[in-house]
């Protein structure tokens, strides 16, 4: 299988067994460089797919825990190639597909002509970069594309309709729906329309649709659930981390 | 070469610029795209930004010859009194234009980021005017070095939210302002204060600060009946410059020349000089210069004027630069006070710090072109500096 078909072949296990999927996401090297494989490995074996977030100084999509876990990371020296070298120390062929959230630079800095090779090597299967809109992304997503990996595309509730089809027609891996217009880690309220739009997505998509940003909650995880494949859990899981709870126990209470 | 030819319809100039922004801000700049073509060009919205120019900003700002300076520095020095427009400075050119096309799009309210304190000024002013609230980001360390902007915007109703995140200056003041942006897109217009950020923002600035150089160019006519042999600007993010130097891009006689904020020096993180110190990357919605380390992690900056602290640059200079047209330098802070100095005492003028730049530059100029005819955009006043000044040039003076 090649490493994107990883992402959409995990979720859609989790949603046969009568569950949706959990995308947990931790910042690398938060809380700390040292126990990070330790964490990755847990949050491995307690989610359907792993998002590594990537430090980065100018964190414009993110919240306060996430800008906040990144300052962090970054002042204890966590680095794209450290980061790479921790996922090739913990991915294993069969467990959960392991993506990296990263904003662009810092994957130009590492060279689109390395890029490609270095995260396959590592078991990386997909990437999500927030501030890189469907019109840019053209370079790296054929860049990806010569070792299988995912790019995968976000969209949000202010998606025009026609944009929306388009971006769900190119979408890789999984299509990252957003739940509000906002930064990450927010409690997101579900007003109807919200799950109106999860349904026009699900309609739109050929992946499978995972919902996203401030994602908190039991109650939250079930309604999504109802209308899409899985949803992200982010600034909550880091918040988890940060105090020190066991990232299993966390992720159980949610389902 | 043709100066109208550029951003292209991705918002390229050249391979730089480009629109780098998270999905929720696609269609917002979309809809601030199609606002753009409708209307900035419009008769009807010309009409109404002239009239505003004329009547509340003050244009045409004064050109003045600068008499003793040129004497001094033995070359013919023309200085455009940015300064003297309505709040201190040339932002206001794109304040009162941006709020203008707000009001147009429907906006129910304004965000703006400052640096110095100017574009909030302008941006406050401007809201003020037109009848909508206003929301500053100001990086905590700005909030504290230029105190008096931050009075005078509360005066005009405006909110100062003071960012600590981050390096607390104008980036994360841009961070900020983006976040904010990025949770009301439909309800709130982002004024961006400099020709930097994602397309098309780099053009809709340098349209509404044009004016300076087309003014520049037509008084230069008029008093020196000739173009200037070059004309020098400060550039931090960029849009005083841009605004002085497209109006002569196409005037294959005008040197045109850049200068940055050199700070201490050359090492990286003592200066903000992305242009002559920095490498291509993507920083805040725009493919530019940028100060960052190899992994591509933007790296904190250093000046003395918080108007050109910025660890990148309008996409637009960054072109300017590979194509060849502009040439771009750095001044230190010691060379920007004293010639701030210079200018005060021989001109009784007192430029902002982030000017004083520019005239370290054209002095350096003069040096190696005797009798030249200099074009400095005195892109604003210096009042707002004081407390720096105080602690700096008049230190010894208490």
């Amino acid at each position: 299988m090649i490493p994107r078909d990883t992402i959409s072949t995990a979720i859609r296990a989790a949603k046969h067994q009568g569950r949706p999927a959990v995308v947990g996401f931790l910042t690398a090297g938060f809380p700390r460089r040292a126990g990070f494989r330790a964490n990755l490995a847990a949050v491995a074996a307690a989610c359907d797919v792993v998002e590594i977030g990537v430090p980065f100084t100018d964190p414009m999509a993110d919240g306060t825990t996430i800008q906040r876990a990144s300052f962090a990371a970054l002042a204890d020296g966590v680095t794209l190639r450290w980061i790479l070298e921790e996922v090739r120390a913990v991915a294993r062929p069969g467990a959960a597909p392991i993506l990296l959230m990263s904003y662009l630079n810092p994957l130009l800095a590492y060279g689109l002509e390395r890029l490609p090779q270095d995260a396959a090597a590592a078991g990386v299967a997909g990437f999500i970069v927030p501030d890189l809109p469907f019109e840019e992304s053209a370079d790296l997503a054929a860049a990806l594309d010569r070792t299988g990996i995912a790019l995968v595309q976000m969209v949000t509730p202010v998606t025009p309709p026609e944009r929306l089809a388009m971006l769900c027609a190119a979408a890789q891996g999984f299509v990252y729906a957003v739940t509000m217009t906002g930064t990450t880690g927010r409690s997101a309220a579900v007003p109807a329309d919200v799950l109106d739009y999860m349904d026009r997505v699900k309609r739109a998509a050929t992946v499978p649709v995972c919902a996203g940003f401030g994602i908190r909650s039991r109650d939250q995880v079930a309604l999504f659930g109802a209308h899409v494949d899985g949803v992200v859990v982010g600034s909550a899981l880091v918040e988890a981390l940060e105090r020190g709870e066991d990232p299993a126990a966390f992720i159980a209470a949610l389902r | 070469m043709n100066a109208a030819r550029f951003p292209d319809q991705r918002g390229r100039y050249g391979k730089f610029g480009g629109r780098y922004v998270p999905e929720t801000l696609v269609a917002a700049l979309d809809r601030l795209q199609a606002g753009v073509d409708r209307h900035l060009h419009s008769a009807d919205f010309q009409a109404e930004y002239h009239l505003e120019l004329k009547t509340w900003v003050g244009r045409p700002t004064a050109l003045t010859y600068a008499d003793s300076l040129s004497r001094r520095w033995g070359a013919r020095v023309w200085l455009k009194r940015e300064d003297l427009a309505h709040t201190g400075a040339h932002k206001i050119n794109n304040a009162i234009g941006q709020t203008l096309l707000a009001k147009r799009l429907g906006a129910k309210r304004i965000i703006a980021e400052t640096g110095a304190g100017q574009h909030g000024v302008a941006s406050a002013a401007a809201a003020a005017r037109l009848g909508l609230p206003c929301v500053v980001y100001m990086g905590a360390v700005d909030v504290e070095r230029q105190a008096p902007n931050v009075g005078r915007m509360k005066l005009m109703g405006a909110t100062v939210v003071p960012v600590t995140s981050g390096d607390a200056t104008l980036r994360a003041a841009i961070d900020e302002a983006l976040r904010d942006w990025v949770s009301d897109p439909e309800g709130t217009y982002y004024s961006l204060g400099s020709a930097v950020g994602p397309h098309p923002y780099p053009y809709l600035v340098r349209e509404l600060q044009s004016v300076i150089g087309r003014e520049a160019r037509t008084q230069m006519q008029e008093q020196a009946g000739a173009l200037p042999d070059v004309a020098v600007a400060c550039v931090g993010g960029g849009s005083n410059a841009i605004g002085l130097f497209h109006p002569f891009l196409d005037d294959a006689g005008v040197q045109l020349l850049g200068i940055e904020a050199g700070g201490r020096g050359a090492g990286l993180g003592d200066n903000a000089a992305s242009l002559t110190f920095g490498t291509p990357g993507v920083l805040q919605g725009s493919y530019t210069l940028i100060l960052q380390d190899a992994d591509g992690q933007v790296r904190e900056t250093h000046s003395v004027s918080a108007g050109l602290d910025y660890s990148g640059v309008g996409p637009e200079h960054a072109h300017l630069m590979s194509s060849g047209r502009v040439v771009y330098e750095a001044a230190t802070d010691a060379e920007a006070l004293s010639a701030l100095t210079e200018c005060a005492e021989c001109e009784g003028i007192l430029p902002a710090i982030e000017t004083a730049h520019a005239f370290a530059g054209a002095r350096r100029y003069a040096a190696a072109h005797p009798g030249a005819r200099i074009l400095i955009g005195c892109s604003g006043r210096g009042d707002k500096d004081m407390p720096i000044l105080q602690r700096t040039i008049l230190k010894d003076a208490v």
